[in-house]
């Protein structure tokens, strides 16, 4: 999977979603995040792990909790957005000369 | 505790059916035939992008409504092999005229067509930015309205 899929298939999914709206307002301890969220505290664990993977967050230690925080420059999903623009860009310039240089062949 | 985070560049490569010198132009003068419409930053819709022909040249965007965005400029024009542009956009999508972004475009002849490589580079850049932002704010900022747009369209 490129950067860009896994951050769109890790927002694809509205718990995930709702875990990075709680990080919004700060790091938070996964007992903290998965308070008041129709899943299980092992199923915000799954969760991170994967909005972690896609570098949307990331954690720290602190004594025995693991705090987690929203990736603090945002570059992971810059990345990944980057990495879908230049990739349209690219396919739309080559269908354009491709179609130009065929019409000139004809 | 900040995590640096150093994210490599971002490179795309397309083979195209025209010589170097049509896929410069194409590239460059010709932006506005190809470049697909969403790829835009203005309140009004986008006419089309336009690059200046020189090394130091400006690269902005052109709204129906006549307004102008600028996006960056041109840093090294070398038809028909090589073009690098200034991407000074943050995360936020504001024009930033401290923040410099390399994305170098390299043509190479290959049979009767020829590679386009595209590399997009120093993007930590943009964090150091977005952090700043988000000190100067003082709040939970620094976080990109892209993310807003993934959102959207994984809701679409």
């Amino acid at each position: 999977m490129t950067n860009a899929e896994r951050v769109f298939e890790a927002l694809h999914d509205p718990t995930r979603r709702a875990v990075l709206d709680r990080l919004r307002s700060g790091p938070k301890p996964v007992g903290e995040i998965a308070r008041g969220l129709p899943v299980t505290r092992p199923a915000v664990s799954q969760h991170l792990k994967v909005l972690k993977d896609a570098g949307l967050v990331t954690d720290r230690s602190e004594g025995t909790r693991r705090i987690y925080h929203i990736d603090p420059k945002g570059l992971g999903a810059m990345r990944a957005w980057l990495d879908r623009y230049w990739e349209a860009a690219l396919d739309a310039l080559a269908a354009e000369l491709n179609r130009t240089e065929t019409k000139e062949n004809e | 505790m900040t995590a640096q985070i150093r994210p490599a560049p971002v490179r795309k490569s397309i083979r195209v059916n025209a010589t170097p010198d049509r896929a410069f132009d194409v590239f460059t003068s010709g932006i506005g035939r190809w470049w697909p419409k969403s790829h835009k930053i203005g309140q009004a819709d986008l006419d089309r992008p336009v690059i200046e022909p020189r090394a130091g040249g400006r690269w902005y965007e052109l709204d129906v409504d006549g307004s102008e965005c600028e996006l960056g400029k041109v840093a090294v024009w070398e038809p028909p092999s090589r073009l690098i542009l200034i991407w000074q956009l943050t995360p936020e999508f504001r024009f930033d005229p401290d923040l410099m972004t390399e994305v170098e475009v390299t043509f190479t002849p290959d049979g009767d067509g020829t590679v386009v490589d595209l590399e997009h580079r120093d993007l930590e850049r943009m964090g150091d930015q977005a952090e700043a932002m988000a000190e100067t704010v003082g709040g939970p900022g620094g976080w990109p309205a892209l993310l807003q747009l993934f959102a959207d369209e994984t809701h679409n």
